[in-house]
This record gives structure tokens, C-alpha cells and sequence, in this order.
């Protein structure tokens, strides 16, 4: 890391030759360094799982939360810096309430993704600000039925049948890509997302991690709500039961 | 303070109506436009496209109404383009409401809002004087409609079809008309279904006549 950038990188305003914007990458090292963070779109609903590192024992458990709703239909994961992630949020329900406010109307996914992503690309393109250190998964259900779309730091935003961000996103998108998505109960995504979330935590390097678990799905009658304790628990046994079985293929 | 007519200001003293069937909304007004007691023009079109398959009828000062249904049409080409499809009857109604109640102070303006769209079908909204929302099977406004509403609580009726809707609008704007010294003039109609929009036409000789003593 010595050479890199050479001056080129001290300002989101400035390009380096080559065309790239060195700040917005170093804000995507922000999100690698993160506790894995999953979203699935499945036929009834979205999933959103949080791998989230805890920094300290003496921290509560259920504080500091990286998912959080923005509307009653939309439900934000976030991976990377928790404070960007939390004023993100914040702009979010803002624009769900100004969208309901002017319309009367839910605020659809493709308008959400647009105007998240027109929010952090702004921050791209200004000497005096830095851009977020966080990559934002938005998972809502509107008229069309379940969505998912991720904005990244660069506030390009895409949608997405699953898709992951943090530390162990390569792992996890080649556990999602096997998955039959379209054809999966939110019921089940459950399951798979925990299973996925156990599989790249990396206990050898990380220390302790809580699982963060929602659902906005028919069940919960299009409500973005955190998944009941009993479903989480049946996750857990599945999750734990797959990997083992896991383990005895590799023996 | 509640807005007032400066004089000399054109208004639409008016009646205007709107009924949703089984398909579609029939939306009807008069065609008199007033400064005082002069007709400044006896063939207005008061009902105002907002959108493909959306009207408003306008009521009360026709400089309010007309650049209220300017900036919705502004909004609603707006909607249609960042959403990709067209905005709902509800949606329109909304931003008028939105507009009406922010601005309560200074506009004099009812307007009813009417259409046909691929979530609700045919609906009706009337947004009367402070600005308020209201859905309703059928709306009825302007200084003519007073005289009416008797009338049309008498001979509405749901799951109406095409027919049955243009001859209840006819009537009672006609109605309206003969009592209404501030409406008059000829019949402006509009059918809106799924399939487009019919503008129909009443001409002042050939207005259905009731009783007239």
C-alpha cells in the first residue's frame, strides 16, 4: 500500500489517471472489513441476515443493531461503518415518509433503491465529504411483491434475487447461488440464511457474533419484522445439523 | 382567512359531478364561466385531463383550478416517467389534496378528481374547499350542486351501467343549471374506461328538461 494512489487518492473529487476514484474503493475496504451481511429474495418474501462481530462482552446483546426498518414494509442490512450505516438509514425512513406523505402511498423498491443511490453517490462527488463506508441491502415488499436491491458505496445500486456484503461475501455468494431461490418459502430462506451466516463466520480469526435475523414476508403480512425466537431457534438446529453433516463429507 | 373572489376575478360558479359505474367514471359539467353577472364565456371545458386515463373538474376560481391541474399534470408526467407507469387515480388525488390543503389560505378551488386505473378501476375523489380527501361512489360540486343533492341521494345507484350513468349526470347538472344562476350554458361529459376516454356534448337547445313551471 506504500505507492498507491500518490496524491491521486486525497479527494473524492479527483480521478486518478486511469479513471478510478480511489476514495470510493477505500470506503468498499470499509464494508470487506465487516460482519458478513446476506439478503434473499424467495418467493414469498425477503430474508435479511446480519453476521454481527461483537467487539466486547461487556456489550448488551440486541444493541447496536445493523438492521433496522425504514417503513413498516422495508428493512435495511447494512455492512461496514455502523454510524454511516445508521445516518443512511435515517434518510431512508425520511424519504419513505416524504414518499408517503406526497403520494399516500408505500414507497415502492425501484424508487427506494433510486433515491438511496442518488443519496450516496452525492457523496462521491465533493471535496468537503467523504463517501459512506457502507453498503446498504434494501429489502421491502410493495405491489410487485418481494424486492431486493443493494447500494454500494459508489451509489451504484442493482437488484438482486440474493446478494452479500463484508468479509465473507464471495463465500457466501456461491453458497446463495446454489440455492433455488425463486422456488423457496421466506420460511426456509430463514434456515439457509443462518446456515450461509454460520458457514463464513470464520471462528479461527473472529471472535464472537450474534446473528441478526428479519423477514418481511406473507407471514408477517408484508410487515418488516425481526424473526420470532422459536423460527430462530429451529434455524440454529438446522444450520448446526447441515454443517455437520458437512463435516462428515469432508472426513 | 378564507379566500374570496377579488373583483373582477373569473369564477367558475359551477356544477360539476362525477359517478363511477361497473367500468368506468362518467364526469359531467356546465359551461358557464362568470365575472359577476357577465358570462365571459358560455362554452368553458371544465373538466381538465390530467393524465391518460385521469380528469378533475374544476370549481371556484378558474386562475386557482387551472394552474392547481397545471402543476398535478407537471407531477403526474413526472410520476409516469420515474415510475414507468402511469400514477393511479389515488396517487393524483393526493397531490391535488396536497397542494389544496398547503395552499388552503390563498386558493379558492373544489375540485373532484376521477379516473380509471389498473389497481382500483374506475374512482371518484372530491377535494372540496379547505382541502380534505374524500373517496366516495359519487361527488358532486360547485355552486349548482346544492340544488342537487337531493336529487342524486334519490337516484344514484351502485353497479350502475354506461348508459344508466351518462342519463344520471345529464340530469342533475342539467337540474343544476336551470336553478343555478351561476351555471349554465351547455353539457360537458367525459366517459373514462379502460379503453380511453369519450368526450360528449350537451348543446343548450338540447338539454333534458325537467318541470320548470
Amino acid at each position: 500500500m506504500a505507492s498507491v494512489g500518490t496524491g491521486y487518492d486525497l479527494s473524492v473529487s479527483t480521478y486518478s489517471p486511469d479513471g478510478r476514484l480511489f476514495q470510493v474503493e477505500y470506503a468498499g475496504k470499509a464494508v470487506d472489513n465487516s460482519g458478513t451481511t446476506i439478503g434473499l429474495r424467495v418467493k414469498d418474501g425477503v430474508v435479511l441476515a446480519v453476521e454481527k462481530l461483537v467487539q466486547s462482552k461487556l456489550l448488551v446483546s440486541g444493541s447496536n443493531l445493523r438492521i433496522q426498518g425504514a417503513d413498516r414494509h422495508i428493512g435495511i442490512a447494512t455492512a461496514g461503518l455502523l454510524a454511516d450505516a445508521k445516518h443512511i438509514v435515517k434518510r431512508a425512513r425520511d424519504e419513505a415518509q416524504s414518499y408517503r406523505d406526497i403520494y399516500r402511498m408505500p414507497i415502492p423498491a425501484k424508487v427506494m433503491a433510486e433515491r438511496m443511490g442518488l443519496y450516496v453517490q452525492a457523496y462521491t462527488s465533493y471535496s468537503s465529504v467523504r463517501p459512506f463506508g457502507c453498503a446498504t441491502i434494501i429489502g421491502l415488499m410493495d405491489e410487485d411483491g418481494p424486492q431486493l436491491y443493494m447500494v454500494e458505496p459508489s451509489g451504484t445500486y442493482w437488484g438482486y434475487q440474493a446478494c452479500a456484503s463484508g468479509k465473507g461475501k464471495q463465500l457466501a455468494r456461491t453458497e446463495l447461488e446454489k440455492l433455488d431461490l425463486s422456488n423457496m418459502t421466506a420460511r426456509q430462506a430463514v434456515k439457509e440464511a443462518t446456515r450461509i451466516i454460520h458457514t463464513v463466520h470464520d471462528e479461527a480469526k473472529d471472535k464472537e457474533f450474534e446473528l441478526e435475523l428479519t423477514w418481511i414476508c406473507e407471514e408477517t403480512k408484508g410487515r418488516f419484522e425481526r424473526v420470532p425466537q422459536s423460527l430462530v431457534q429451529e434455524a440454529e438446529d438446522f444450520a448446526a445439523e447441515a454443517m455437520a453433516s458437512d463435516m462428515e463429507d469432508d472426513e | 382567512m378564507s379566500p374570496s373572489l377579488k373583483s373582477g376575478e373569473v369564477n367558475l360558479g359551477t356544477t360539476i359531478m362525477a359517478v363511477k359505474y361497473d367500468g368506468g367514471v362518467v364526469i359531467g359539467a356546465d359551461s358557464r364561466t362568470t365575472t359577476g353577472s357577465y358570462i365571459a364565456n358560455r362554452v368553458t371545458d371544465k373538466l381538465t385531463k390530467i393524465h391518460d386515463r385521469i380528469y378533475c373538474c374544476r370549481s371556484g376560481s378558474a386562475a386557482d383550478t387551472q394552474a392547481v391541474a397545471d402543476i398535478i399534470h407537471y407531477y403526474s408526467q413526472m410520476y409516469a416517467v420515474q415510475h414507468s407507469e402511469p400514477p393511479t387515480t389515488k396517487v393524483v388525488a393526493s397531490l391535488f389534496r396536497e397542494l389544496c390543503y398547503s395552499n388552503r389560505s390563498s386558493l379558492m378551488a373544489g375540485i373532484i378528481v376521477a379516473g380509471w386505473d389498473k389497481r382500483d378501476g374506475p374512482s371518484v375523489f372530491s377535494i372540496p374547499l379547505g382541502g380534505s380527501l374524500h373517496k366516495q361512489p359519487y361527488a358532486i360540486g360547485g355552486s349548482g350542486s346544492s340544488y342537487i343533492y337531493g336529487y342524486c341521494d334519490a337516484n344514484y345507484q351502485d353497479n350502475m351501467n354506461r348508459e344508466q350513468a351518462i342519463d344520471f349526470v345529464k340530469n342533475a347538472v342539467a337540474l343544476a343549471m336551470s336553478r343555478d344562476g351561476s351555471s349554465g350554458g351547455t353539457i360537458r361529459l367525459a366517459v373514462i374506461t379502460e379503453e380511453g376516454v369519450d368526450r360528449l356534448f350537451v348543446p343548450g337547445d338540447q338539454l333534458p328538461v325537467h318541470w320548470e313551471g
